[in-house]
């Protein structure tokens, strides 16, 4: 059977997202116990977590986190980082037997820095050369897959229920002061971990739940900036859309948000003359990033995250916030799970953004 | 004189029963077949003369005529067919090249047909246009590679573009080559549903002078009809280096056919020939097509966008990626099923390749090269349905032109012999008496009627993918399957086979 990558699978989902925007670090517990209460939204085929401020010993240093079918892979990889990256310091990623989680992978971590003369001779920006390493890694090594590659963050995914793969990393011995969670319902069963979201680039990470229809157009469009989407996944697409727009083009958050869940052409007839030229611009410019069909996206970065529903709310997705915690999530139940009592709930429109950003944050 | 050896291709039937004399047919049939004798108060029909074009057969008031193909059978032969053997028969007697009208009608492969759209199924809900928008507004232009943004602010000038209010826009039909009324049919049903028609190389004439916000002006190798105020009339400028019906050639207006008017708007003596070289003379290379590009922006103050027109050859592909290079907002490309006024037969029947193919091949060339999105790609030749605009637009095109469609919407009935200028239906013809039988209102109405069952119909198939702006479906080849085609067919079109 052919695995991700190979294959494209759609799939529904349990999202679910926590930021203490204060930068107060709080352990992986909390989001565990919100996305469990969404168990019969993912079917035990993948789940996962991204987390930001988890290595703050670390925080220059991109932290790599790898799965490796063989040892092979990771001799040829770890080969492939010493040309390219000083390595820091690398290990296991620790994990505890748990009884649901079966073939797990070789799970590595290395906090790395790029070798400056590599960078030079490359042209590069120092993201950019990560960016093409990790790239490269995904398309041309067989058995390694790269989960995370940002700085003081780190991606845990698994083949499981979302809340055995979080025991499964020990992730209540983490603290970080944004934490997103995925449970997978795919539609296929490929069993590969490396399908299991959340998807992540640099510091950018993607939970999603939905399957958009215009993949293929939002893939082959990023692929023309150089983007290899080699998983074939939605939120592989979803995450290079917003990593061009935001850190390659440079957009305003808010224009990069109006861009994937743009207004309707009538709603753009009714604005005043400005803001009809800067939407036509966007719609003309960026059309085929417009993404189409059902889905609901957390996209974490250091800075904090954005939700986000299509432009029709084709997904549930529900917002909450106490004090200085922001929760987003599928069903409100798994805010209530860990927040009973909010100062406020609300159901944001489609298209309508929830942006939680760090204290001093302007933009994500 | 030597023995005729052509034979009839149609049988015309009388029933004598219903024939009420009434003449109708005599008077309507340019090409003479209807007679009536007074003197033996009788009608009669010249079979050899008939071209199917159903003329006589819908305005019989009493039903009165049958046409039929004729039942001449030569000896059963897969090599030598009827068609084949009467060719010869008529070369050996005139001597000169075969000529025709409309598009290929050889069975070779319709892609479109082995091509199939996909649906949404439970994983995510398709989309009921009735309820939710749909929305199927197309820019065509060149489009920057990004935005610039400066303290929030817009810096990025986006450069001119068309506006369509559905991908679909009337080809390139020649006034000349088409009746001032079927121009003028087109023009209005271009206005009312928001699209654009093409006024070919025809030049526009004085009367369709208030349609410039829904034409683009075409500057072809004649340069007939070209002047400063034509080219700031249309809304973009397309200059044609090639047609899908006869790609490499040049076209030929014949003196009877320029009367006044189509002199006047072509700016050539009444009466002459009106000659389209091959090539443009002054675009013996790509270098050249940018100089003819950057001259039409320079003479336009960069206020319209440019498009290039070339016939689908078998290096397609590349030829696209120079024009877009060249300086082209858009690119189109017409299929080697493209339909045409007057083409010499062979050249029709076996030059060029299938839009299918052409359009998936630039389209992928273009994304290889990563200036896809620059341009835009607007495809031709032979577009039937709403179904195949589905399909262009999966494979990556942009918007479709319709010529042969358009004009059967007019009352077209595809006998193929515009180039003999008796079109019974007053569209491929100059007689003011043909003419004048094609009411342009109505012809108006008809065309539209046509642009808008196609949008409802785009916007079901649409929404039955879960699709709700038409840029989405762009270049979405995921949302197509191939049945019954080689693994090669599917390399290049890019698709995976039903199944997969």
């Amino acid at each position: 059977m052919l695995r991700e990558g190979q294959v494209r699978i759609p799939s529904g989902c349990a999202i679910s997202g926590i930021i203490n925007r204060k930068g107060n670090r709080f352990s992986g517990e909390k989001i565990i116990d919100s996305i469990a209460v969404m168990h019969d939204r993912s079917n035990g085929l993948g789940g996962g977590f991204a987390a930001y401020g988890i290595y703050p010993e670390y925080k220059d240093f991109y932290a790599f986190h790898m799965f490796y079918d063989n040892l092979r892979a990771k001799e040829d990889v770890e080969h492939f980082f010493n040309e390219h990256f000083s390595v820091e310091l690398s290990g296991i990623i620790p994990t505890r037997k748990v009884s649901s989680i079966k073939n797990a992978p070789i799970i590595w971590r290395y906090f790395m820095k790029p070798l400056p003369d590599k960078i030079r001779d490359s042209e590069l920006c120092e993201d950019e050369y990560v960016v093409q390493c990790v790239m490269k890694i995904n398309s041309k090594f067989s058995g390694a897959y790269v989960v995370s590659s940002g700085k003081n963050m780190g991606a845990f995914k698994a083949v499981g229920y979302p809340e055995d793969v979080g025991e499964f990393y020990k992730l209540e011995e983490y603290e970080g002061y944004t934490w997103t969670a995925h449970g997978r319902f795919p539609t296929n069963t490929p069993g590969w971990w490396g399908g299991a979201h959340p998807f992540t680039l640099l510091d950018w990470s993607v939970v999603h739940n939905g399957e958009i229809s215009s993949y293929d157009a939002n893939r082959r469009y990023v692929e023309m900036f150089g983007y290899d989407c080699s998983l074939q996944t939605d939120t592989e697409a979803i995450t290079y859309a917003f990593d061009l727009l935001l850190r390659k083009h440079g957009l305003p958050l808010d224009m990069a948000i109006q861009t994937v869940a743009a207004p309707f052409w009538d709603s753009i007839a009714h604005m005043d003359e400005k803001q009809q030229k800067v939407f036509k611009a966007l719609r003309i410019t960026y059309s085929s990033l417009l993404i189409n069909g059902p889905f609901s996206i957390i996209l974490g970065s250091k800075n904090g995250f954005v939700a986000l529903n299509d432009r029709i709310k084709l997904r549930a997705l529900v917002a909450a916030e106490d004090n200085e915690t922001l929760y987003v999530a599928s069903e409100e139940s798994a805010i209530r799970a860990v927040c009973p009592k909010p100062e406020r709930v609300w159901s944001p429109r489609g298209g309508e953004p929830v942006i939680g950003l760090l204290e001093g944050a302007d933009s994500i | 004189m030597t023995l005729s050896m052509n034979t009839p291709e149609f049988l015309v039937e009388r029933d004598l029963d219903r024939c009420i004399k009434c003449q109708v047919c005599v008077g309507q049939c340019a090409n003479e077949v209807h007679k009536y004798d007074k003197e033996t108060d009788s009608l009669s029909c010249d079979d050899l003369a008939c071209v199917g074009c159903h003329r006589c057969v819908t305005l019989c008031p009493t039903h009165a005529l049958t046409i039929k193909k004729f039942p001449l059978e030569f000896r059963e032969n897969a090599n030598w067919t009827a068609n084949t053997i009467n060719a010869i028969y008529k070369q050996a007697e005139s001597g000169g090249i075969l000529l025709t009208g409309m598009g290929n009608d050889k069975p070779y492969p319709i892609y479109w047909d082995h091509l199939l759209l996909n649906a949404s199924q439970v994983t995510n809900p398709s989309i009921d246009p009735l309820r939710e928008p749909m929305e199927v507004k197309t820019y065509l232009g060149r489009k920057p590679d990004k935005l610039d943004f400066s303290d929030g602010e817009l810096v990025t000038e986006i450069a001119p573009q068309v506006e369509l209010e559905l991908p679909i826009m009337f080809s390139a039909m020649s006034f000349g080559s088409i009746s001032l009324n079927a121009v003028k049919s087109l023009a209005a049903a271009a206005k009312e549903v928001g699209t654009m028609f093409n006024t070919g190389e025809g030049g526009l004439h004085q009367d369709l002078y208030s349609y410039g916000d829904n034409a683009i002006v075409q500057v072809a190798s004649g340069r007939f009809g070209v002047h400063p105020q034509y080219l700031d009339a249309g809304t973009a400028i397309e200059i044609k280096i090639g047609q899908g019906a006869k790609p490499g050639i040049g076209g030929h207006l014949p003196g009877e056919k320029v009367g006044k008017e189509v002199s006047e708007t072509r700016m050539i003596p009444e009466g002459s020939d009106a000659l389209s070289p091959a090539p443009h003379h002054d675009i013996y290379s790509i270098e050249d097509l940018r100089q003819l590009i950057y001259s039409l922006k320079e003479a336009t103050r960069y206020k319209k966008p440019v498009a290039v027109k070339i016939a689908a050859v078998h290096n397609v592909a590349a030829i696209a990626s120079g024009i877009a290079r060249a300086g082209a907002d858009i690119i189109t490309i017409d299929g080697f099923r493209g339909g045409t006024g007057a083409t010499p037969l062979r050249t029709r029947d076996n030059v060029g390749i299938p839009i299918e193919l052409a359009l998936a091949a630039v389209d992928s060339r273009l994304r290889n090269e990563s200036i896809r999105h620059q341009v835009s790609l607007v495809v031709a030749g032979s577009v039937r349905n709403s179904a195949d605009i589905m399909k262009a637009i999966a494979l990556g095109a942009d918007a479709v032109y319709i010529g042969s469609s358009a004009l059967l919407a007019l009352g077209c009935h595809m006998c193929q012999k515009c180039y003999t200028g008796k079109c019974n239906w007053g569209i491929a013809t100059q007689d003011p008496n043909l003419v004048k039988r094609l009411n342009p209102e109505i012809g108006a109405q008809r065309a539209a009627n046509l642009l808008r069952a196609w949008k409802h119909e785009i916007k079901e198939m649409l929404g039955g993918m879960g699709i709700n702006a038409i840029e989405s479906l762009r270049g979405n080849r995921l949302m197509l399957r191939g049945v019954g085609l080689s693994d090669r067919d599917l390399e290049i079109l890019g698709v995976k086979a039903a199944g997969e």
